[in-house]
């Protein structure tokens, strides 16, 4: 198999706690969040790579240390086979980010209120010192902007953000994001603010630029649905680490973690039929702080197959239960 | 046959702003029976939380009702002073579950505190009854009653929904509205949010709007389904037929649009263009210009809502 374009490995990242003035006169340990753990995944081209989960499980996280927005506490990440921890300098980093662009959740938020869209899209080119002339800049952001189907581009060249549609605006910041021809995007709920048509539309755009552009996705969602429409590959997230990992179809009609059942049976469905029954879903209470991690599987406080003495005692580790579909549960195929 | 307790009729809600006149609520009818949750979607702006903010007797500055009947339990409230639907109709009658409400909670007071506060001077309570019945209602919605102790800060937003619906009954009023009461929710809170309304539902027999644009979570919940646009109600019928025979296009293209969990979809459909602007919105049908299947009748006449089988009503030169 060809090599992956984006592999990591035992990825870490603790947020240290602020410690109040008597904690440490009194020489109280620092704690940290623990909001990735030993992550481990490889993405290969024009694959779209899901991280799933709830809020707080790490997969921004995990998102913005590809992008380098944050720098790993340990672990390894490499793009194309260079390992992006080494990366640093000022002109490496700037070479590395045209190859990893992100696009982020809220298109609202993402684009600068005082730029008109020529500004925004020229801003990337400029850092990159892209197009030696405006006219050559202009003939690159007019395609990039016909490529998110945002036209004609002349329109809305000279507009500024608010005059355009949510839709519109996220159509931008994907067309920011690709106008550096990048290998890796990382798209962090890009839909998750849209209306229900309009996600639709932004979907099926990325979906086609990675058709025709051969664009590799990390996308990070929290909705299965989604995914499952979108992705290749699904990695289910839960408190810092991947506890179920596999091809988009196998995780949801097969899904191994109990983690991942319960997720799944959350799922609303447009089925109107369900609406009399209460389906009690396969979990207990709710997911528990970053800093003090369960020992032993961090799920079983939750779990309702946890055994005592196997679950609050051993961590499990990530294991290949079928061919590409890994799961990080000891008790898997046993309840 | 249930009793009626919502009845409204030939709605209009209009924004008088600066720009212009923005019709957001735009000659709607409908009624909801005892016991029965009918389910308000639509896109962003099309003016379903507008609705529900009439339907409480306070639209928001610069909106006024304009014409119509809203009757809750049989009493008319368009027109009544704004005292007497604050002592009378408002939290006794109808209440709303407000969207974001989670994060309105006073910090600064305990949850038994806010609870009690319009029991007190609403209902000229004693502090201890008035305890008791908010720690009835938080063990109704499947916390502990001890949690009237509790700050806000202490609660996790799943208790804190489950605080804020249980404020929302608390008068036990005849119909609750509920806008988005799960947005902000992760997807296991918000299935366990679900499944306390379904409980709620067939415990107490609730009346409820669910207000939401998400067709998943409404399809969980409604009895019935209205779909609204551009400030009308262009579909309206039980939850089966808006789900497997929608009549309307726009109907049928929201649903083409959602992601399945466990049906493969080989291209989502999604709706050119956007949404009118409700100060002057299109002639003729409001959906025309986004409409695939648009006729010269569309672009000159206005349709009505009509009944196409039993008990669900369109409203396209289609049908």
């Amino acid at each position: 198999m060809a090599e992956p374009i984006l592999k990591v490995e035992n990825l870490k990242k603790y947020f240290p706690l602020k410690r109040g003035l008597l904690a440490s006169l009194r020489g109280e340990p620092e704690r940290f969040v623990h909001a990735v753990d030993g992550v481990n995944f490889e993405i290969y081209k024009q694959q779209v790579f899901a991280l799933v989960g709830e809020s707080g499980c790490g997969k921004s996280t995990t998102g913005r240390l590809i992008v380098k927005l944050l720098e790993p506490t340990d672990g390894k990440i490499y793009l194309e086979g260079q390992d992006v921890t080494e990366v640093r300098t000022k002109e490496e980093v700037l070479a590395y980010r045209r190859k990893v662009q992100m696009i982020f959740q809220d298109p609202f938020a993402s684009l600068n209120p005082r730029f008109r869209i020529f500004d925004v899209l020229e801003e990337p080119l400029l850092i990159h010192g892209i197009g030696e002339t405006r006219a050559e800049r202009e003939e690159l952001i007019y395609k990039a902007l016909e490529m998110v189907k945002v036209t004609p581009p002349e329109d809305y060249v000279s507009r500024f953000p608010h005059m355009l549609s949510g839709g519109q605006r996220q159509r931008v910041a994907i067309a920011r994001a690709l106008i550096l021809n990048p290998t890796f995007i990382v798209a962090d709920e890009p839909v998750s603010m849209l209306d229900v048509s309009i996600r639709a539309e932004i979907l099926e755009l990325m979906k086609d630029l990675k058709d025709r552009m051969g664009v590799t996705y990390l996308y990070i969602t929290h909705d299965l649905s989604t995914a499952r429409y979108f992705a290749d590959w699904i990695a289910v997230m839960y408190l810092g680490r991947i506890v179920e990992m596999g091809p988009a179809k196998r995780i949801i009609d097969n899904p191994l973690h109990p983690y991942t059942r319960a997720l799944l049976a959350a799922v609303p469905e447009p089925k109107p039929e369900r609406r009399n029954v209460i389906k009690e879903l396969p979990i207990r209470g709710e997911v528990p702080s970053a800093v003090e991690i369960p020992p032993g599987c961090r799920f079983h406080p939750r779990c309702i197959y946890a055994q005592k003495g196997l679950c609050d005692v051993e961590q499990p580790k990530l294991v290949e239960y079928e061919h590409n579909h890994w799961a990080e549960c000891h008790l898997v195929g046993k309840f | 046959m249930a009793k009626t307790v919502l009845e409204v009729k030939n709605l209009k809600m209009y924004y008088f702003t600066n720009k212009g006149v923005v019709k957001a609520v735009d000659d709607v009818s409908f009624d909801l029976k005892k016991g029965e949750v009918m389910g308000l979607a639509g896109e962003s702006g099309c003016g379903k939380s507008s609705l529900g903010f009439t339907l409480l007797g306070m639209p928001t500055p610069p909106g006024k009702i304009v014409d119509g009947s809203i009757k809750v339990d049989g009493r008319e409230i368009v027109g009544l002073p704004d005292d007497v639907l604050r002592k009378e109709v408002r939290w006794e009658k109808i209440s709303m579950i407000f969207q974001g409400a989670m994060n309105a909670l006073n910090p600064v007071f305990t949850v038994g505190y806010q609870m009690t506060e319009p029991l007190i001077y609403h209902k000229g309570m004693k502090q201890e009854e008035a305890l008791d019945r908010a720690q009835k209602y938080l063990e109704l919605v499947g916390l502990d009653p001890e949690v009237v102790y509790r700050y806000p800060h202490e609660l996790s937003g799943g208790m804190k929904q489950r605080v804020i619906i249980a404020m929302a009954l608390l008068m036990e009023p005849s119909v609750v509205i509920a806008d988005e009461p799960t947005t902000a929710l992760d997807v296991v809170v918000q299935a366990q949010i679900i499944n306390l309304m379904k409980r709620l539902k067939k415990e107490l027999g609730l009346s409820m709007i669910f207000i939401t644009h998400d067709l998943s979570i409404l399809a969980e919940i409604s009895d019935k389904v209205a779909i609204m646009y551009a400030g009308k109600i262009v579909e309206i019928g039980d939850s089966e037929k808006i789900y497997y025979e929608p009549a309307h296009p726009y109907t049928q293209k929201l649903l083409a649009a959602i992601p399945r969990l466990h049906e493969d979809v080989e291209k989502l459909e999604f709706i050119p263009g956007q949404p009118p602007n409700l100060i002057n919105p299109p002639k003729g049908c409001r959906f025309h210009p986004r409409c695939p299947y648009a006729m010269d009748v569309c672009r000159e006449q206005e349709p009505e809502l009509k009944e196409i089988d039993k008990d669900h009503y369109a409203a396209c030169w289609l049908l």
